[in-house]
């Protein structure tokens, strides 16, 4: 019995590929097993090749897997573009209905079922991904009740008759394979789940239920891959709690929008991908200016321009820690996972309230629309903190200004939202005066400037990352978003002594709570998805020991696999030896 | 009850002696008062200009944003709080140049906001360049040649987007002008007020007597019907634009915000920021 088994299903875009996937891996986690999975998808949206690998593992798993073991496929495309990922052994369940056939060098099975005429025997092709899964079922020796469960909620909407014909459908499936049985070799039954109840879901999820637990009631967004879910979920989900979204003309317009529903006093945010964040960037310095909360969402893929946007990339960071003209405080923080996400999602909203500054949460391709298994989240969690928001009238002359940009020691002055009496001030993106006037003169300028400044100075978060491994190590990796679940694996694989790190606040940089690792690593190796090593360059901008920091990156569009990270850390630790 | 005078802050404006803006800043504050505002329930919102210093110059909340997004943040602050007045307000180049995108959109979206323009046809902050609304053979430091473009004509390009107010004045006729953004506050829904107001500075052509001789008054018009947009249309095209009044208004027409089931049953701003623990249940169980 195996302990965890890679299952890859591929085929045509547009073809229900990806409904067999989620289907097959749905019923899988509410069976109490761990997944993770990884979508590979074109900008196509009918036809181009597409697959979803998903991990199964009675364990909790991080990452995509080095290989697969099962590959269900609807075409020949997806053979000949997927099978030399088998593992020796490993196995293609195959459509009969295309004649499969495989390279002969390669050491796996094939198994043809015929899926597609079983499916229209029954009354529809579309139950072709269902006779897949019951092959997929037997194969793996799953019980079949988890998937008849599914098949119920999903599909008594269409009536009783629906639920019976894609039973049948899994049934035969199952039973096709059940007769393939005796020559298949080798081991591909699943060890029993536990029980525990997980939630399945991609990080866009966790960050848009994040948002609408931080209070979020208004989003201004504009499509982008791998954005889109986020304003795709609150536009199902904030009518709910009264709330809405504007699909905008632009990000500039989306990113403004959500200014100035947050100087009103609501909170609100956007979520954008490379491409629009390049478009807010100047208006990312009026929220710092102005003293505006804002909370901004970039979803990282391949650039520049363009660039690779449905692939996995992490090369925006430089952007958001340096983009904008001028000098603003401002938070950019990448959570670790997916359920991290949700709670970080959170956090960036107190911060930039309590702080009165943009806060950009950083999420990468992978771990936006990865689907993985994760704790319920907690509501125990869930804090709202509105720092020095004022919403309440006061009682005071308005003879004067109310003075929204006084010099506090803190830096962090009061700011009553319009509509509260007593409360009127002006903002402005011009440099001003305490009550907001446009004042240019140079001490003036001087203040405010040191004043905005001081807010962020000495700011660390509770967690700024999050550590395995002790504070003196052979060998200290740096990673930050999805890189860190594959960074993990493959360390636990080596016998070593590994401490890794996964960066959370990325900016300000958390230099005084790192220190210590730094100095007690041996090595450290900074490990990141983008061509110019930029995390490795805010690290080596912030401390010295240069001659110990090392680099490997990624930047071909494909997620990293544990053995790619594993075979580099060895190297590494090898070459320490010797020296 | 608040008045005019409740509308003004001790700051001096810092555009030229006889600049067209004085006259709108005037305008909005009598309107203001006369609609029985209080000066904490409006927002003024503006973009970068000469124009743009309005929001300094009104006591009230204020908002002076960047180069043509007085109409996002606008939008923004009333869907966060339904029950402020909010005006977006800028210059020529704010609103037809670099915010061309967010006007068409906000014309069509709705929103119940009020948009006013002064439309010096120049750009006077940047010290006289051609504008979207400067005509055909202007002379500027960026056309010293004459422009060779065609020129905006707002209130069409208004009608163009499926607007639902739309008007047009001149800042020298405070009344007119005071009693139309009456009328453009009241408007449920968007607002388009584009106000011809004179740069003495730069536009040496389009002058107060140049818009005394070239604009006609929609009441002088026989049978004007400004809730009719094929009437409106006609005359603007036969007019090249140079009409003043109001030149047409959607009474029926719902605002952005009515239009959505139960937004505007409280102001956002107002709404219950925790979710109760049967929606957290209940939004958490779809991810299993
Ligand atoms: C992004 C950006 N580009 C350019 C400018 C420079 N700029 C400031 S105001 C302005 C044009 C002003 O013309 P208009 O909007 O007609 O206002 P006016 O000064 O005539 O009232 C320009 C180009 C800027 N502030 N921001
Ligand atoms: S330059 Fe023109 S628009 Fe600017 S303040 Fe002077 S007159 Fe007014
Ligand atoms: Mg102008």
């Amino acid at each position: 019995m195996k302990e965890q088994l890679s299952w890859k299903v591929g085929g045509q875009q547009g073809e229900g590929i990806e409904s067999t996937g989620e289907i097959f891996s749905t019923t899988l986690n509410r069976m109490g097993y761990h997944l993770y999975s990884y979508r590979h998808f074109s900008s196509r949206i009918k036809g181009g090749h597409t697959n979803n690998n998903v991990r199964i593992s009675a364990k909790e798993v991080r990452a995509v897997s080095d290989n697969i073991n099962i590959l269900v496929a609807f075409d020949q495309q997806t053979i000949d573009l997927n099978a030399h990922e088998l593992v020796n052994g490993g196995i293609i369940i195959a459509d009969s209905k295309f004649n499969p056939s495989k390279d002969d060098d390669l050491d796996v099975q094939l198994v043809p079922i015929p899926f597609t005429e079983t499916a229209k025997n029954l009354g529809s092709q579309l139950m072709k991904n269902m006779v897949a899964i019951g092959a997929s079922a037997r194969l793996m020796n799953l019980e079949i009740q988890p998937f008849r469960d599914m098949i119920y909620t999903m599909f008594i909407r269409k009536g009783e008759q629906i639920v019976e014909n894609n039973n049948e459908a899994l049934k035969q499936g199952y039973q096709l394979m059940d007769q393939e049985m005796t020559h298949i070799e080798g081991d591909f039954e699943m060890v029993p789940s536990g029980q525990e109840e997980r939630l399945f879901l991609i990080g866009n999820d966790a960050i848009s239920f994040g948002a609408l637990n931080a209070g979020v009631r208004f989003m201004a967004a504009y499509p982008i891959t791998p954005a889109s879910e986020i304003m795709e979920y609150m536009i199902e989900n904030l009518p709910k709690v009264g709330g809405t979204v504007i699909q905008t003309e632009d990000e500039i317009s989306a990113v403004t929008m959500a200014i100035g529903s947050n100087y009103a006093g609501a909170r609100s945010f956007t979520s954008s991908a490379g491409p629009g964040l390049s478009l807010m960037m100047e208006s990312i310095g009026l929220s710092g200016m102005t003293e505006t909360p804002l909370v901004i969402v970039d979803t990282m893929r391949g650039g520049p321009s363009t660039g690779l946007p449905t692939k996995q990339e992490q090369s925006d960071l430089m952007q958001m820690i340096y983009g904008t003209h001028g000098d603003i405080p401002k938070v950019v923080l990448a959570p670790s996972d997916v359920e991290d996400a949700f709670y970080a999602t959170i956090e960036a909203f107190n911060i930039a309230e309590y702080y009165q500054v943009p806060v950009i949460l950083l999420s990468d391709l992978q771990m936006s629309l990865g689907k993985q298994s994760s704790r319920p989240f907690d509501p125990s969690h869930v804090d709202i903190n509105r720092g020095k928001t004022i919403t309440e009238d006061m009682d005071r002359d308005e003879a004067e200004y109310f003075e929204r940009y006084s010099n506090e020691e803190d830096g962090i002055s009061n700011r009553p939202i319009p509509g509260v009496k007593g409360g009127i001030h002006h903002v402005t993106g011009v440099e001003h005066s305490p009550t907001g006037t446009p004042n240019e003169s140079a001490e003036n300028r001087q203040v405010q400037m040191d004043k905005r400044m001081r807010k962020l100075k000495d700011f660390t978060m509770d967690e700024p990352f999050k550590v395995n491994g002790n504070v003196e190590s052979e060998l200290l990796i740096i990673s930050f978003l999805s890189v860190n679940g594959v960074v993990q694996e493959a360390a636990e694989r080596l016998d070593a002594d590994i401490t890794t790190i996964s960066l959370k606040q990325i900016h300000p940089f958390p230099i005084d709570a790192l220190r210590p690792y730094l100095d007690g690593a041996g090595g450290i190796l900074v490990i990141e998805q983008n061509y110019s090593a930029q995390l490795n360059s805010v690290l080596k901008m912030n401390y010295h020991g240069h001659d110990r920091i090392k680099s490997y990156v990624k930047y071909d569009g494909t997620p990293f696999k544990p053995n790619e990270i594993e075979t580099h850390m060895s190297s590494i630790l090898k070459i320490k030896e010797v020296l | 009850m608040a008045t005019f005078k409740d509308f003004r802050n001790n700051i001096k404006p810092n555009w030229c002696p006889g600049c067209g803006d004085f006259s709108v800043q005037a305008a909005i504050q009598k309107a203001c008062a006369a609609n029985g505002l209080e000066p904490d329930e409006l927002a003024v919102i503006t973009g970068i200009g000469c124009s743009g210093r309005l929001s300094g110059y009104i006591k009230s909340y204020g908002f002076h944003a960047t180069h043509g997004r007085s109409l996002p943040v606008a939008q923004g602050v009333k869907m966060a709080n339904d029950e402020l007045t909010v005006i977006a307000s800028g210059g020529d180049g704010d609103g037809f140049a670099i915010g061309m995108g967010h006007t068409v959109h906000a014309l069509k979206r709705n929103i119940d906001i009020t948009y006013i323009v002064m439309d010096n046809q120049v750009y006077g902050l940047t010290k006289g360049q051609t504008s979207p609304s400067s005509e055909k053979g202007f002379v500027t430091k960026s056309t010293p040649n004459g422009s060779i473009e065609n020129a905006i004509q707002p209130i069409r390009t208004a009608m163009a987007s499926g607007a639902t107010f739309v008007a047009q004045s001149v800042s020298s006729d405070i009344k007119q002008l005071t009693a139309i953004i009456q009328e453009a506050m009241n408007h449920k829904g968007f607002s388009f007020v584009n106000v011809f107001s004179p740069c003495v500075t730069y536009n040496k052509v389009n002058t107060y007597d140049w818009f005394k001789e070239n604009l006609t008054a929609v009441e002088d018009i026989e049978d004007y019907d400004h809730t009719d947009s094929k009437t409106a249309m006609n005359h603007i095209m036969e007019h090249e634009g140079l009409l003043k009044g109001i030149i047409y208004q959607d009474k029926e027409a719902k605002s952005y915000q009515e239009q959505i089931e139960g937004y505007l049953e409280k102001p956002t701003v107002k709404k219950e920021m925790t979710l109760e623990r049967e929606t957290f249940d209940e939004l958490m169980t779809a991810f299993r």
